[in-house]
């Protein structure tokens, strides 16, 4: 009798003893998943350099004849033209590549590679051109004296001088005459906690071409795909540490 | 009253020559500083009638943002920019959608547009703003996307 009781109380033990680890992992699964998902940085905290804004971009996913991230970023940004294609502000563009010997075409977007050593930067005569705690690139347009020097030293053609009066710019992207302009990373979707819209719709379209994520932190997507598979950075012999790498290029 | 003296024969107020010079000037400053006023208040426009935003109360004292407005977007400007820092309060952006101005047509008017919030002022102070070259001036249409 007293057997059975004391086996009973046993058996209790460790149901209680494994309700209260279950309990506990519950308690402390809901911090860990704040933790990881809570990117968005509170609006009265400057970006820090713990992170590093980064693009991978897979060139075979990158479909022939798609434009939905350049609509995107047209959209998003204001940008309209003048058709003018050789003065009209490109902020990323399509890139088509053909090897002459096997016919094979390769398509990609390219757009301001957010260097960590940027020559935009170095050669800037106001400091307009600079680059931010979180690595993206951007241009102070109440500095730049639209000397252009920037998009000269540019390896990427990345940067547009805007050469005429606009008028209805977007509210989060000020845009005006007499200064230069670049992607800015949607650095105005960034600092809310989303991803550039450039991303988002080459998600939507399925391709899926672009990964947008933070390069400092070993546990994003973007961090473990680079460290498990091969990517480049365009002109990498420049070393400029790119925030923008490649695949299948 | 006490310097002037009345003579017995006319009953009349004797004055002294200098007296009368002085009472003669006060009367000329008097009506030179009357039209003078006048033509003051004629020549300056009414005060402007300063639309009403949003809410009750701006996110400072009115007299403060009359007089400060432009530090605060200054400063707000480059933490923004350079920081990321993009808090509400001083930020051109939430000026423009609190201060909204719309038209007949109920929609928003921009700064090319006497009537609007920043305009009104500025005409009357006549100090130009070069904000809006870049700047939105007014919240981006909803359906415009």
């Amino acid at each position: 009798m007293s057997e059975q009781t004391s086996k009973v109380n046993e058996y209790r033990r460790k149901f209680f003893g494994k309700a209260a680890a279950t309990a506990a992992m519950v308690g402390l699964a809901p911090g860990v998943f704040l933790h990881t998902i809570a990117r968005a940085k509170p609006a009265d905290e400057p970006v820090s350099s713990e992170v590093r804004w980064g693009l991978l971009i897979d060139a075979n996913k990158c479909a022939d004849g798609c434009s939905e991230c350049t609509k995107a970023c047209n959209d998003e940004n204001g940008l309209t033209g003048f058709g003018r294609p050789e003065t009209d502000a490109q902020w990323i563009r399509k890139v088509t590549l053909k090897d002459k010997r096997t016919q094979h075409v390769t398509n990609l977007p390219l757009m301001c590679q957010h260097c960590a050593n940027p020559p935009c930067v170095d050669v800037c005569p106001t400091g307009a051109s600079f680059k931010r705690a979180d690595g993206i690139v951007l241009v102070d347009k109440h500095i730049c004296i639209g000397c252009r020097y920037c998009m000269m030293a540019c390896p990427y053609k990345a940067r547009s001088f805007v050469h005429e009066t606009l008028t209805d710019q977007v509210p989060d992207v000020p845009r005006g005459k007499g200064t230069v302009e670049s992607c800015t990373l949607c650095v105005h979707r960034v600092d809310r906690g989303d991803i550039p819209a450039c991303v988002e719709a080459c998600a939507a379209s399925d391709n899926g071409a672009m990964l947008f994520g933070n390069l400092n932190d070993p546990n994003s997507d973007i961090s473990k795909r680079l460290a498990s598979e091969a990517s480049t950075q365009i002109r990498g012999d420049l070393e400029l540490d790119l925030g923008v790498r490649y695949q299948n290029i | 009253m006490s310097k002037s003296t009345t003579s017995p024969a006319t009953n009349r107020r004797v004055f002294y020559a200098g007296e009368s010079r002085f009472w003669y000037r006060l009367a000329y400053m008097t009506i030179i500083m009357g039209i003078l006023s006048a033509v003051t208040a004629y020549a300056a426009a009414p005060y402007p009638d300063v639309p009403k935003g949003k809410g009750d109360q701006c996110v400072e004292d009115t007299e403060f943002m009359r007089a400060n407005h432009m530090e605060l977007l200054l400063h707000q400007r480059d933490e923004t920019m350079h920081r990321g820092i993009r808090t509400k309060k001083h930020s051109l952006k939430n000026c423009i959608e609190c201060h909204v101005v719309t038209d007949e047509n109920n929609q928003p008017v921009s700064a090319a547009s006497p009537k609007h919030f920043c305009r009104v002022c500025h005409d009357y102070a006549s100090v130009s703003i070069d904000c809006f070259q870049c700047h939105a001036s007014k919240p981006r249409n909803k359906g415009a996307n």
